[in-house]
């Protein structure tokens, strides 16, 4: 019998290439999804079991080549060389084979043998590409497995081959792409000098070829590796050289060009596709933007049409009723434990609680924009109004997540290549109005502006964002220099959505949303409920009622009572907090109880004016922590608290005053 | 006397973000930092590649196709990048 064997195999791929589909296909949902140590940037990990071999499988980040120009990049071919993987099993787009074949250039010369997954021949085929993969593998030297895994065709081959191709013992010897000749003497010269003197696990070639492509991650390890008198000559070879990242990129198109030519055959007129035909009114500027605000304003509505009652049904039999059992359970019990469980604990919960149906719903409409690969061209349509922020179109996806919620936003900002970039998007995202602030604002507004509510909501949205883009341009201009990084952006094929892949981006969007989100309310929640009982056991002489009375004098120009002020900063914890914080306050028993009694507290200049604080306030406390380890840094996370103190409190008071001016 | 570099017209060269909507071009070069010439060039901008405009307003980012691909460039990037015009085109 054979023995038990475990084998590690990578999965590698360009953007858009359906990689993720053959992972989640592999693996099934035996996944977990973490980040690469060190980096904000996600891995997948899974196994599946086949003829008695456990094979994992590691899920690389999706990198147009492996030339460090990004933390992917590096992230990739780290692990490749450094891990070495058993096998690497190259995603390919057959319908864009030259591109996708470049990173297969890069894959070839490293020492774990490559298997090429020939994924997506149903698009190639209805473009009229014809592919022979006998006739590529037989020019690759690897096998090749045709694929359309969103059919989930071919997925036992790829198996079958991985299997054959570690049970075999026969040596794996692919055709290598080699550099362009008018570079094979400079490459020789290079190799020269630092041969014997390159670190282990690397091998001499490839570090030569990188220093060419001026890699600046080898370029500082060879510096570090050389002596200072060989690092020199080797610099100055470079210097005479910096054409070679050209002819080296150029070296492997050619080299693809031959390996092709015999399996590929193309139409011979480009045909308009189904994605040229979307495309001319989807990314024109005029048409587009109407396509795209159509388009918003459907997932919207859907959002609140089906989400909302769905939150209250989850609030009423589910919060509401387990805090009623439990308040029954615990009848002649102490006082501060049923407080602390139906305050603090159930409270906390239930605001993650409630919130699911609202996520799920604006989740599986991204993705599914997304998946169908909309996305890309909103972020090509909004490039010019980002570009005013310094930002280019990349910046809108992670920004418009922020409607659902704030911390998978910030959390999004990883697709932005640049630091600079990437910041900013970060500091910009807390203004974009999230679901728990939109609750707010559907409750507030229609108790003080009657008629007027939806256009008083709709103005204050509206303000955030007008808020959001000043904030944008001031801080490009001051924090950053007015520089701005290249829109370099891939428009994949549109294509019919993947149900297993939406579903699946929805599942761990939501789970990294609860696992992040929820611990943190629920600590917070209990830590608040603490402030507001000690020392005394009633809150209008806890602590929290302390602070709240000390923010008094600020308060006042907004036309706040300390109350007010104690409810804005519970909604540190969640936004929606502040509603609730306001029942306690003023002693109503339920929401019905605080819409009756809120009217006569406040005037509608100071109820405008907590609006317009709320909207632009610090975000909830789930959303900071996010920053802080997206950002990774403790300057920035403080500096955009602060920076919204200043901008909400100050927004609060010009508009209470204006508007008390007014009447 | 200094040695004259030839202009751009002289070499029958043009900046990408100049070709018009449906005119194909031939890449020359990238005139940018390394950076942006390692992303562009991995992405298959390298020389003597064709290049087909596909949108192009005149302001904004463009379209272009290239080894079956479509991409988005910024203005700014679309200017770096040399063509010459293909035989017969405008």
């Amino acid at each position: 019998m054979a023995e038990k064997k475990t084998i590690t195999v990578a999965l590698a791929g360009q953007p858009n290439v359906g990689k993720s589909t053959v992972f989640n296909l592999l693996t099934g949902l035996s996944q977990h999804v973490g980040n690469w140590p060190g980096k904000t940037v996600e891995r997948k990990k899974g196994t599946y079991s086949h003829n008695g071999i456990v094979v994992h499988i590691v899920d690389l980040p999706g990198t147009y080549s492996l030339t460090a120009n990004s933390a992917e990049e590096l992230i990739a071919r780290d692990y490749i060389i450094k891990d070495q993987p058993d096998v690497v099993v190259a995603v390919i787009d057959a319908s864009a084979m030259e591109r996708n074949l470049y990173l297969v250039a890069e894959l070839l010369p490293l020492p774990s043998p490559v298997i090429l997954a020939l994924n997506m021949i149903d698009v190639a085929e209805q473009q009229g590409i014809q592919i022979e993969p006998e006739v590529l593998e037989a020019a690759l030297g690897i096998p090749v497995v045709p694929m359309v895994a969103t059919r989930n065709q071919g997925i036992r081959q790829l198996v079958e081959t991985i299997d054959e191709m570690v049970q075999d013992g026969t040596a794996y010897e692919p055709k290598r792409p080699e550099i362009r000749d008018d570079h094979r003497a400079v490459l020789e010269e290079i190799q020269d000098l630092i041969v014997s003197r390159v670190p282990d696990p690397y091998r001499v070639s490839w570090v030569s070829l990188k220093l060419l492509e001026g890699d600046d991650e080898i370029m500082r390890l060879m510096e570090d590796c050389l002596p200072e008198d060989i690092w020199e000559r080797v610099h100055a070879i470079l210097m005479e050289h910096e054409d070679a990242i050209v002819a080296v990129a150029s070296g492997r198109y050619n080299w693809i060009g031959r390996m092709t030519r015999a399996a590929l055959v193309r139409p011979g007129v480009g045909q308009i596709t189904l994605t040229e035909r979307l495309d001319r009114w989807a990314t024109h500027p005029f048409w587009g933007l109407v396509i795209l605000a159509g388009i918003l304003g459907l997932v919207f509505s859907v959002t609140y049409t089906v989400g909302a009652p769905l939150q209250d049904l989850l609030s009423t039999h589910v919060v509401e009723a387990s805090a009623r059992l439990v308040s029954a359970a615990l009848i002649g019990g102490p006082g501060w434990l049923t407080g602390l469980l139906i305050d603090g604990i159930i409270g906390g919960v239930g605001t993650v609680l409630t919130f699911i149906p609202i996520l799920l719903i604006f989740f599986a409409s991204m993705g599914l924009l997304e998946d169908m690969g909309y996305m890309a061209r909103a972020g090509y349509v909004m490039d010019r109004f980002m570009h005013l922020m310094g930002l280019h179109g990349k910046s809108f996806l992670p920004l418009f997540l922020g409607f659902g919620c704030n911390v998978p936003a910030v959390m999004g900002t990883r697709v932005i290549e640049s630091r600079r970039g990437q910041l900013l998007t970060i500091m910009l995202a807390p203004l974009v109005p999230c679901t728990a602030r939109m609750v707010v604002l559907a409750f507030i507004t229609p108790l003080f502006f009657g008629a007027a509510a939806p256009l008083v909501a709709w103005g204050l949205v509206g303000l955030s964002l007008v808020v959001l883009a000043i904030s944008g341009v001031l801080m490009n201009k001051v924090a950053f220099g007015g520089e701005r990084a290249a829109f370099i952006m891939e428009l994949p094929l549109y294509h019919v959505p993947n149900w297993r892949t939406i579903g699946l981006l929805v599942w761990q969007r939501s789970l990294s949303f609860f696992k992040r989100a929820g611990t943190v309310i629920l600590v917070m929640s209990v830590v608040l409920w603490g402030l507001s009982i000690l020392p005394t056991g009633k809150i209008e002489t806890s602590y929290l009622a302390r602070i709240g009375q000390f923010l008094a004098p600020l308060g006042a120009l907004m036309g706040l009572s300390w109350r007010m002020m104690v409810a804005l900063l519970t909604s540190f914890i969640a936004k929606e907090n502040s509603i609730a914080s306001l029942g306690i306050l003023f002693r109503a028993g339920e929401e019905a109880g605080l819409a009756e009694i809120l009217p006569g507290i406040l005037t509608p200049a100071a109820a405008l004016s907590f609006l317009v604080v709320q909207m632009l306030f610090i975000p909830c406390v789930a959303t900071v922590a996010t920053m802080f380890h997206e950002a990774n840094s403790w300057k920035w996370t403080l500096f955009s608290v602060a920076f919204l103190l200043v901008v909400s409190f100050g927004a609060g008071i010009a508009v209470y005053q204006v508007a008390a001016l007014i009447g | 006397m200094l040695p004259l570099i030839p202009t751009d017209t002289e070499l029958g060269l043009i900046r990408l973000g100049a070709l018009q909507k449906g005119a194909t071009g031939i890449v020359h070069d990238i005139q940018a930092g390394r950076g942006l010439v390692s992303r562009l060039s991995v992405l298959g901008f390298t020389p003597e590649a064709r290049v087909t405009m596909v949108q192009n307003f005149g302001h904004g980012p463009v379209i272009v196709s290239i080894r079956d691909t479509r991409i988005a460039l910024g203005r700014g990037e679309a200017a770096k990048v040399r063509i010459r015009r293909l035989n017969g085109q405008r």
